[in-house]
């Protein structure tokens, strides 16, 4: 986590061409392997929602909080004090949906289809978006270099990474009202931040060397240097980066909405859907759980591209 | 010894003005709402005088820097002013609302860090001493994926198996202020298992790379080389230098339990300072956010100083300086 940007940064020395890199893929370990499997399938998901979903996101059926079609059912042993599930038995119970609907009867599996749709995308547009800003910013600021600009931006930073995001958020979310622009707009702006940080980091090593100085002679101008010649040699370190944001955003998102002030219904997503069916937990139906682990896998998947990645680009093995 | 006073006021001096700069931004929090506000907080039927009246009440009528000083001049007395669900009849202040509620949060966050820091030394130093064995895998795997998970999945599953199946612990964490002690640790006990157990996944990997990134140092090959075992050269000749980094991690990951706080509460229905902040959030009621907001800043800066002069009071390059 706080390592992160360091070993990062030791990534811009070791760019893998292309035909290696696919011979690195080959040999990627397993886990590597099931965080890329993971990203398609959810890719797959969110891409072809309307067609793979059985109903509409927002279609009401008459039964709410229905039974799954084929319910598990833990089989108890009776230990005195203590009971302890042994076997699991399967039971179809005539429902018309998989997984059942939700508290006002909306079909459970396709709004976890279309929530891959809504909150993968929310928070990838809000990655986007933090890392055009924090980008942007980073690279100027160490073009510029040293001066008003610089020292501003640097403070700014300072104090809107001296308070703890979530709650920044939170704050900011009651200032403006909780619309989904706001939200976007927020979270992109307090994680650029953080992009700001690493961005400025690491093109402060590329925006002295050589070629950055020719170009600078021959009269290129401000946006040509930092998109032509900086950009390019600053990729690898903010692409892994950008794995790690997505996670932090995608996780920040979730747990907004889950608290009811990050997306809105009727927006089929996957955080607020853990809190409308959370009362089922205590009737031991783990049906809330869904949403909520398709989050968790989502993000180890991520997680472990990214270490694998890291793990490529900057040789980063410890000791021995 | 002069340098290293130097150096920690230097660091005090830092924070006093992050915290004052973080107070500017908090407070513009008001001065940012949109016009309508008033509207939305008094209803669409609000007459012109009440919105006026509202606005007055808000100081909005004023400059905002004459606004900022007399608000920090309060906030320095403990006075956060009024919450906008006080009525007409009955003031109900801030502090009034937030102060048994930080006892609270407190009270769990100092049950999580029992339980999760001596666990997390302990396996993250173990796993550093069988590293690459089968337990170094298992835990290792185990807690990059705990890291994965939201806060509240860790907290479902958990209610699930030792509240709803095993019936062990209760699955609402209601506590009051005259809840007895013992059903009070009881009650508490189920969110704090959910921090703790993302907090140790944090702190176990940031002790384990701690450790091992020691490891590669010539003086650890040293007394590899002399003879001493793999498990004396961790405990006595690692450790000791290890101390550092680690109370630094123990302090970054307390304050991490800051943002948990506020997602594991609110699933427990726990009565802190977190939920509060949520459902003021909810019904926009501005000082009340404000006060939650302030104090979580404080906190998390404050423990984010302890760290760094721990850091630098424990470093013998800074102690000892040539």
């Amino acid at each position: 986590m706080t390592d992160a940007p360091a070993s990062a940064a030791a990534a811009v020395a070791a760019v893998p061409p292309k035909r290696t890199a696919w011979r690195r893929l080959r040999k990627a370990p397993f886990t590597a392997w099931f965080g890329f499997a993971v990203i398609l399938f959810y890719a797959v998901l969110a891409l072809f929602a309307p067609a793979i979903a059985p109903h509409g996101e927002s279609q009401t059926f008459d039964i709410p909080y229905d039974v799954w079609a084929v319910e598990p059912r833990l089989v108890w042993a009776d230990l005195g004090p203590l009971s302890l599930p042994y076997w699991l038995n399967f039971e179809a119970t005539g429902s018309m949906h998989w997984l059942g609907t939700d508290q006002i009867g909306r079909d459970m599996l396709s709004r976890l289809i279309y929530g891959a749709r809504n909150t993968v995308g929310i928070a990838l547009v809000t990655t986007l978006l933090a890392f055009f800003i924090g980008g942007t910013l980073g690279i100027l600021a160490a073009v510029v270099g040293k001066g008003w600009f610089e020292i501003v931006l640097n403070r700014a930073v300072d104090v809107l990474m001296a308070i703890p995001s979530l709650i920044f958020a939170l704050m900011l979310l009651s200032t403006f009202g909780s619309s989904l622009l706001n939200l976007v707009l927020i979270i992109a702006v307090l994680d650029a931040t953080r992009v700001f940080r690493l961005a400025r980091a690491v093109a402060m090593n590329v925006a002295v060397m050589e070629y950055v100085e020719a170009a600078r002679l021959r009269g290129e101008g401000l946006a040509w240097i930092m998109r032509k010649e900086i950009l390019p040699n600053v990729m690898p370190p903010l692409v892994a980066e950008f794995g790690l944001r997505f996670c932090f955003v995608f996780l920040t998102i979730a747990a907004l909405s889950f608290l009811g002030v990050g997306i809105q219904p009727p927006l089929a997503d996957w955080g607020s859907m853990v809190r409308e069916n959370a009362t089922l937990i205590t009737y031991g139906d783990i049906t809330p759980l869904l949403p909520a682990g398709a989050i968790a896998l989502l993000t180890i998947g991520v997680n472990f591209v990214v270490d694998w990645f890291l793990n490529e680009t900057s040789g980063l093995r410890d000791g021995q | 010894m002069k340098l290293i006073f130097g150096v920690i006021f230097q660091r005090l001096a830092l924070s006093l003005v992050t915290i004052f700069l973080v107070s500017i931004v908090i407070f513009s929090s008001v001065t940012l709402l949109p016009g309508d506000f008033a509207k939305s907080i008094l209803g669409q039927s609000a007459t012109p005088e009440t919105v006026a009246a509202f606005q007055r009440e808000l100081g909005l009528d004023r400059p905002p820097v004459e606004r900022y000083l007399e608000w920090i001049g309060r906030v320095a007395q403990g006075d956060l002013g009024d919450s906008f669900a006080s009525g007409a009849g009955y003031q109900r202040s801030v502090a009034e609302v937030i102060g048994p509620r930080l006892g609270n949060t407190l009270f769990l966050a100092a049950i999580t860090a029992v339980i999760a820091v001596p666990l997390a030394l302990a396996l993250g130093v173990a796993a550093a001493l069988y590293r690459n064995s089968w337990f170094d895998r298992t835990v290792n795997a185990t807690s990059l994926s705990t890291i994965s998970f939201p806060e509240f999945f860790v907290a479902y599953i958990l209610m699930l198996i030792f509240a709803v199946n095993l019936r062990l612990l209760p699955s609402l964490a209601n506590v009051g202020p005259e809840t007895p002690l013992d059903e009070r640790l009881v009650k508490t006990l189920l969110p704090a298992m959910t921090l703790a157990l993302v907090i140790i996944a944090h702190m176990l990997r940031m002790t384990r790379a701690s450790i091992i990134a020691l490891l590669a140092s010539p003086y650890v090959e040293m007394a590899r080389l002399k003879g001493v075992s793999r498990r004396r050269v961790i405990l006595k000749h690692v450790l000791p230098n290890a101390w550092a980094p680690i109370v630094n991690i123990i302090a970054f990951n307390l304050a991490y339990l800051i943002v948990g706080v506020v997602v594991v509460e609110a699933v427990f229905v726990y009565p802190g300072v977190g939920q509060l902040m949520v459902d003021s959030v909810q019904t926009r009621d501005i000082p009340v956010v404000q006060g939650c907001a302030l104090i979580f800043a404080a906190t998390y800066i404050f423990l984010n100083l302890a760290a760094d002069v721990i850091a630098i009071a424990t470093n013998p390059r800074i102690l000892h300086p040539r």
